[in-house]
């Protein structure tokens, strides 16, 4: 048995009319059992369409153009539709982002559970309340029997968050896939939703995707990250080398824009310009042009994820060797 | 819920006083109603005296008051053609507006659903794209010449489907039915198939845009996510957030429809209550001509009052907002 | 002369350039209109003049027909008019009809929308009450009676005589509330921005912060439902002519030639209502597809209803 999941040179385009684009190009990564990877990236970095790749479900006109993607063992890009459709929901789950949008408006909570449960287990629909209500007492849901026979507008925003991570509870999947689950959360629920998500993967033995433009999430909630930059990823390791030991200048701007242990009054520390967007993604490094330490050779060559000093630390970057004084 | 229903009769009574006052206008600026009763070779003496019985030498007011309270009791007043209560003469051409409405409404559910949805779902094939042709061009056909079009094709050159009146009908309790004999129905295939052209495109349209809208949303997006099939995602994620805003507008267009019987009952000869306000026109027949007025108002406000109530059901939201 | 170097270098000049049917239905339109406001120079026949009609000529069909004279390119009508010289005018009577009947809606339903927007509480709650009773009611009904009441009110034969006046105001009158919503919705939208709020300290009067300030950023969304609205008036035209509520046959529009031909089609005489069928049809299809290139471009916020 390898690892739950193994993504290997994955690469997604777009189809255009003036021809392909492509949005993900050549990323790779593990995820075993109740291990959390934390996938950071600013928006347009490609971490949800990452995301949205495993369950095969990228809005059109994207498509899978080539690697793979093994899910217990099997290449799920090998799956019929079919095949693909009984995975999604039931060993693999899928939170998005904005709770308020994700639930259908004009049904219940209860049948928008059950639904998930009828449609993957050969269960009674008074069972597959049952599994409803369990779950939903999972997330600490105040009077659970009640929302089962609620619209999801009678419930907060937090409430739907917590409803929705127990839909992707239901048949007990092992990897869940989280998209910017709380980034439209209020800040003091936000901690209360990564908390569970935290907990769930220890008790529930699933994997966790977390894809965010936080880092500060990340760092408290995941074992590793994944540094993506238009397309790629440019830096991975275990949380804690990334956050204190950051090697490539993209991800140590983005840990010294976070404003933890700063004086009042002084500046968050940005990174200047903004990421290019896939149709015109410079040559050479992608990150050359808001670059600080860059040479010559970063204008032509693309540079490869690198490993570094043990650790699984790996970085994509051509000034790695010479960086070590400009700190 | 219950709120707002009051609130929506409240608003219904309103708008009726209004219509009854235009109504009202109408009958004591150019009706006739001596002349309605008696025919007009009476003398003048005559005449005033039947004024002053019937009490149209009052004030303005107090004859509008005795107005309404008849109406209230559903008298509104003698048709000078049909020497009937004018009720009566609508309510006996009613039928006929009505199967022809309902027909007409059956067929554009029939076809509109299943061909908007199809084409909201697979836009690019070639049945859509005539399908939408068809509808910008259809939206730009009048119901006449639609009906001109078909009486000359089935009716004339082909001569397959009667081109006008009702066949034969039944009388089943009051109601004069054409949809219980074979001929009725013969006769309301092209009247009916003429009345829902001109729905059918703009219907269309609304479906395909509507179910389009839907299916780009996130909900949608996390019921795949999910791992719904296919059938459960379209037709009750999907279809069921579409049905809102399409029921709201039907219950608009059924009104619609019902306006455009009276161009479709000239066309094709149809006894009803269109026909009968035309006729009421040319005869000068002020009193059948309020009557209409009246009872369509009173339909139009009743439909607009079910309507928002239905939609109160549907859409929990509005029943939680109350009387909005 | 500067307003004309911004609009020729606008984006709404460059995107109907590029959207060949935004250029083709605005083409036939302008034809159309340049058309009908010409009949009586480009008309072989004048149908008003009842010296040179001869009840002889009735129902003769298109000329390459059987039985077709060359003199009469369509064919004539049943009164022996020439058709395509019949229609001819008959369109110019639909074009004034439509756009007099959408220049007084507008008029006042703008009037009544940013009083009602600009000025709120009773004023606007009664507009607005007046407004909403209306629109419970299928626009084509209310023209039908409306014009049902002033024909039983004037006779028909004062009402033929004014028939185009009065056509005007009752398609008018039946599709008002439209405007009404429209204008009233940018203006609640409008009201509360910082350049009014502006206008308002330096102390200008209401009068003219409505029609100077306001008015102007109003006017996309009118624009974009005025076009739709001048098909729908030639319509709703056609279709009181249909009913014998409208134009009558002496004075042709498109909706009484073919209620004139109607009758014929059952002796064969098609073209007499086909031909004007079709003008018609020709006509509201590129005025509505016009419209709708029209409100992608501006896509303003319209007032759904």
């Amino acid at each position: 048995m390898g690892h739950l999941l193994e993504v290997r040179n994955l690469e997604v385009k777009f189809a255009l009319r003036f021809g392909d684009l492509t949005a993900i190009d050549n990323i790779s990564f593990t995820l075993d059992k109740k291990e959390k990877l934390g996938l950071v990236g600013e928006s347009g970095a490609g971490k949800s369409v990452t995301g949205f790749s495993i369950i095969n479900l990228i809005s059109k006109p994207g498509y899978i153009s080539g690697g793979s993607i093994l899910f217990e063992d099997r290449d799920l890009s090998k799956l019929s539709t079919g095949e693909m459709r009984k995975l999604r929901g039931h060993r693999i789950s899928m939170i998005f982002q904005d709770p308020m949008m994700t639930l259908n408006p004009v049904l219940t909570i209860g049948t928008q559970m059950t639904e998930t449960v009828l449609a993957h287990m050969k269960v009674s629909k008074s069972d597959a309340m049952d599994i409803a209500l369990e779950k939903l007492k999972k997330v600490y849901i105040p009077s659970p029997e009640k929302r089962l026979f609620q619209y999801p507008h009678e419930c907060s925003g937090g409430m739907r968050q917590r409803i929705v991570i127990a839909i992707a509870l239901l048949t007990n999947p092992s990897l869940i896939v989280a998209d910017e689950p709380t980034t439209a959360l209020d800040v003091t629920i936000q901690a209360g939703i990564m908390d569970l998500l935290q907990e769930l993967c220890t008790t529930e033995d699933m994997g966790l995707i977390l894809i965010t433009h936080d880092l500060a999430v990340v760092s408290q909630v995941t074992d590793k990250i994944a540094v993506m930059y238009a397309g790629r990823i440019i830096e991975t390791g275990p949380t804690e080398e990334i956050v204190n030991n950051p090697r490539h200048p993209y991800t140590k701007g983005l840990i010294n824009s976070l404003p933890g242990g700063l004086q009042a009054g002084s500046r968050l520390a940005q990174i200047p310009g903004m990421m290019p967007t896939l149709t015109d993604i410079p040559d050479g490094c992608a990150f050359n042009p808001r670059c600080t330490i860059n040479g010559p050779i970063c204008l032509e060559k693309l540079p490869e994820l690198r490993v570094l000093d043990g650790k699984n630390h790996s970085a994509a970057c051509h000034m790695l060797e010479n960086d070590q004084r400009d700190k | 819920m219950f709120a707002f229903i009051v609130r929506r009769i409240i608003q219904s009574i309103v708008v009726m006083l209004v219509i009854s006052f235009i109504g009202f206008s109408v009958q004591h600026n150019i009706g006739d109603p001596v002349r309605d009763m008696v025919g007009e070779r009476v003398s003048v003496e005559e005449r005033e005296a039947i004024r002053d019985k019937l009490g149209l030498n009052d004030p303005f007011w107090t004859q509008y008051i005795r107005f309404v309270g008849n109406a209230a009791k559903g008298d509104l007043g003698t048709s000078y053609f049909h020497s009937k209560p004018t009720l009566q003469v609508i309510l006996s051409k009613a039928p006929a507006t009505l199967e022809l409405v309902l027909v007409s409404s059956i067929i554009i559910i029939l076809l509109t659903f299943p061909i908007g949805i199809y084409s909201a779902l697979f836009p690019r094939s070639l049945f859509s794209k005539i399908v939408m042709g068809f509808s910008t061009i259809g939206v730009a056909v009048p119901v006449f010449l639609t009906a001109i079009v078909l009486i000359y094709i089935f009716g004339v050159e082909l001569n397959w489907l009667p081109a006008y009146g009702r066949g034969e009908t039944v009388n089943i309790w009051g109601w004069e039915t054409g949809l219980l004999t074979w001929d009725g129905l013969r006769h309301l295939i092209l009247p009916s198939l003429s009345l829902s052209s001109i729905m059918l495109p703009l219907y269309i349209r609304l479906i395909r845009s509507e179910m389009m809208e839907v299916l780009e949303t996130e909900y949608i997006k996390f019921a795949w996510a999910k791992g719904l099939n296919k059938n459960r995602v379209w037709l009750v994620h999907a279809f069921k957030n579409t049905l809102l805003p399409v029921v709201t507008v039907f219950g608009v267009e059924i009104g619609i429809l019902f306006a455009f019987t009276l161009l479709t009952e000239t066309v094709f000869q149809w006894q009803g209550m269109g026909f009968m306000f035309l006729e009421a026109v040319e005869r000068s027949d002020t009193a059948l001509l309020v009557a209409y007025l009246m009872v369509v108002g009173g339909m139009f406000v009743l439909i607009n009052t079910v309507i928002d109530v239905i939609y109160g059901f549907i859409n929990p939201m509005v029943r939680i907002a109350g009387a909005k | 002369m500067k307003r004309w170097q911004r609009f020729k270098s606008s984006y709404f000049l460059y995107s109907f350039r590029r959207d060949p049917v935004a250029v083709s239905s605005f083409t036939v339109f302008f034809l159309l209109v340049a058309v009908a406001f010409l009949a009586p120079v480009i008309a072989p026949f004048n149908p008003y003049d009842t010296t040179i009609i001869d009840i002889m000529d009735a129902e003769i069909a298109p000329s390459w027909m059987e039985g077709g004279e060359d003199r009469f390119w369509l064919g004539t009508d049943i009164q022996g008019r020439d058709l395509f010289s019949t229609m001819l005018y008959g369109l110019r009577t639909s074009v004034i009809i439509g756009l007099g009947a959408v220049i007084f809606q507008a008029i006042l339903g703008i009037s009544v929308g940013l009083t009602s927007g600009y000025l709120g509480g009773r004023i606007d709650a009664f507009f607005m009450r007046i407004a909403d009773i209306q629109f419970s009611i299928p626009y084509l009904i209310v023209a039908i009676i409306t014009s049902a009441i002033f024909q039983l009110a004037f006779g028909v034969g004062r009402f033929e005589q004014m028939a185009m006046p009065l056509l005007i105001v009752i398609i008018g009158m039946s599709e008002w509330p439209k405007y009404a919503r429209t204008v009233r919705a940018s203006v609640l939208g409008e009201k509360n921005k910082e350049y009014v709020e502006a206008a308002r300290v330096i102390g200008l009067n209401r009068r003219i912060i409505m029609f100077r300030h306001i008015l102007p950023n109003t006017l996309t969304p009118v624009l974009v439902i005025s076009t739709i609205q001048v098909a729908q008036a030639v319509m709703s035209e056609a279709a009181l002519s249909f009913l014998g509520l409208g134009m009558p046959i002496t004075k042709p529009s498109l909706g009484s030639l073919i209620n004139a031909g109607f009758e014929y089609v059952f002796s064969g005489s098609w073209w007499i209502t086909f031909f004007p069928g079709i003008l018609l049809v020709v006509f509201t299809l590129v005025i509505i597809l016009f419209g709708d290139w029209l409100r992608d471009v501006l896509n303003p916020k319209l007032y759904k209803g």
